[in-house]
């Protein structure tokens, strides 16, 4: 336990209350979904689920299990708050964000019930920092019913494949279309931009090809200044899956190893833009 | 008027560099008052604005090997110069890896303070980099503006934590309010609070020492009765405190809030 003295009065029940060694676990992957002020928490025996969204089209969800936690107990089924995002962030990092071998914040999050802010209480090196974060109504959040039987395409790529082209999207494009395919090209991005168009092609044969299972050609748009937030979740991330369904709809979803090589999950939902079905283009 | 200086050793002038650095960083303008003995940088009050006024000593002994002063008259034998420390600051950049450092006051077109950097050089002759920074000279009758501040009667006075910690807690704090407030008490606890609609986040500080105040001054006299674990507290802009941190390029061995 990082604090001598435990903060919550005796007798006091906790809707929500959690411990972990290195804050850093929690506010890496919050800030792989932080594009929009707020979010909305939502913490369930199994852990911690935190989600944004944007425009009705996107959102995403960084999901820190309960094992990632030195100590993680939930009173009732679930708790679910809004809160903002921003201010958590700035408040995980108080003592800064460069990560010095060997020191680390500890953390201890406690949140009463409805109604009532979320207390976080973070050391670092002897220094204590008590926040005191004011909760919302949580809003209700899209369902983009995405499940493995509704699958049509997924390919699962190592993310180091991914990056550089994710981080030189040409932005003056308003879409990014993604093109899966089980025959040539495979795996497409394209942008449309000022300068003309570009398209990043992935063979199925391809090291960086983890799976390749794609049975339909399929050709989405989807808005690129909503995708392009999840470049934080890539950048962090080892692999990614990419898979779309019968509408269009995307799934992306990180696989991102912390720095005690515990696993953790990102994923971003987006609605396409317009819907493509011809292969050309 | 005349003044001629020399600094050789590179230690000493990193440091002094350092010195002139975190000046440069806390105003445009500074007055530099040479005496027989010492060097002083003044930022004169800006009370009005709510900013940060300064006022720092140097012996130069500590810094120069060379140093002779004449001042304006033998009864006054002391030289107050306005100038721009970002100027001073840039010329000594390029004395990272200097021989030597000689600093002279010219008076060719207009005042100057003449900084010429000797630097290593391949072949025999000597490769010198001249800067001229223009300067004010300050007439006698203004001398006493810059008069050295007493030290306020305080109610608490603590050794700062560690300035790094204080600089990352105050940068962040930032993000979430525009005032803060230091509170701090006689048994070394200090706290740096903000608070707003939003969210409050206090954080503090334990261990850090009181300094001992000489108790022949009067004024000292209001905290000797002191309880040990009352705050003493006060509220000011958030962002002139990070600049004040910001631009603190010289590792103290003590800092002290009062």
């Amino acid at each position: 336990m990082p604090f001598s003295a435990p903060p919550p009065a005796s007798g006091e029940r906790y809707a929500l209350s959690a411990s972990l060694d290195n804050a850093r676990h929690l506010s890496s992957l919050l800030r792989a979904v932080h594009f929009q002020d707020h979010a909305t928490c939502f913490a369930t025996a199994s852990g911690l689920r935190v989600t944004v969204e944007d425009a009705k089209c996107i959102q995403a969800n960084a999901f820190i299990q309960a094992e990632i936690f030195q100590e993680f107990s939930v009173q009732e089924e679930s708790v679910m708050f809004r809160i903002s995002l921003s201010v958590l962030l700035d408040c995980l990092t108080i003592f800064g964000t460069s990560s010095l071998p060997g020191t680390s914040t500890a953390l201890r999050m406690c949140y009463r019930g409805y109604g009532y802010p979320l207390m976080l209480f973070l050391e670092e090196g002897g220094v204590v920092t008590v926040c005191k974060i004011n909760t919302q109504e949580p809003e209700e959040l899209l369902d983009f019913d995405f499940c493995s039987t509704k699958v049509v395409n997924k390919i699962i790529l190592q993310s180091e494949g991914l990056r550089e082209a994710f981080a030189e999207l040409d932005m003056t494009s308003e879409v990014l279309q993604i093109t899966m395919s089980p025959d040539k090209p495979y795996f497409r991005l394209s942008t449309f931009g000022n300068a003309g168009s570009a398209h990043l092609d992935y063979p199925r044969d391809s090291d960086l090809m983890e799976a390749f299972h794609c049975n339909q050609t399929q050709t989405n748009r989807y808005k690129i200044s909503l995708l392009k937030p999840s470049t934080k979740a890539l950048a962090l991330s080892c692999k990614v899956s990419i898979r779309t369904d019968a509408q269009g709809f995307l799934s992306l979803q990180y696989m991102i190893r912390n720095e005690d090589g515990q696993i953790c999950f990102v994923e971003y939902y987006c609605c396409p833009d317009e819907n493509i079905t011809e292969a050309e283009l | 008027m005349r003044f001629r200086a020399k600094i050789v050793d590179l230690a000493c002038l990193n440091h002094f560099s350092r010195i002139i650095n975190t000046i440069a960083k806390l105003a445009k303008t500074c007055i530099l008052r040479l005496t027989v003995c010492k060097l002083y940088f003044i930022l004169s009050d800006k009370v009005a604005n709510g900013g940060a006024s300064m006022w720092c000593e140097l012996s130069q002994g500590n810094f120069f090997d060379e140093f002779q002063m004449e001042g304006v008259a033998a009864e006054h034998n002391e030289i107050y110069l306005e100038l721009v420390p970002e100027n001073l600051s840039r010329a000594l950049k390029t004395a990272q890896s200097a021989k030597a450092v000689k600093i002279k006051l010219t008076n060719k077109h207009c005042p100057c303070l003449r900084v010429a950097v000797e630097l290593p050089s391949l072949s025999s002759s000597n490769r010198i980099v001249t800067h001229d920074i223009p300067v004010g000279v300050i007439p006698r009758r203004m001398w006493n503006d810059f008069r050295e501040p007493s030290v306020p009667d305080f109610d608490v006075s603590i050794y700062l934590p560690v300035l790094k910690t204080m600089k990352s807690v105050v940068e962040r704090m930032k993000n979430l309010s525009n005032f803060i407030v230091i509170e701090a008490n006689l048994s070394g606890e200090m706290n740096l609070k903000i608070e707003n609609d939003l969210v409050s986040v206090t954080t503090h500080f334990k261990d850090l020492g009181n300094p001992p105040w000489a108790s022949e001054d009067g004024c000292q006299s209001s905290a000797q009765g002191r309880d040990l674990e009352s705050m003493a507290e006060a509220c000011i802009d958030i962002k002139k405190l990070q600049q004040l941190l910001a631009g603190q390029q010289v590792n103290p061995t003590k800092a002290l809030c009062s």
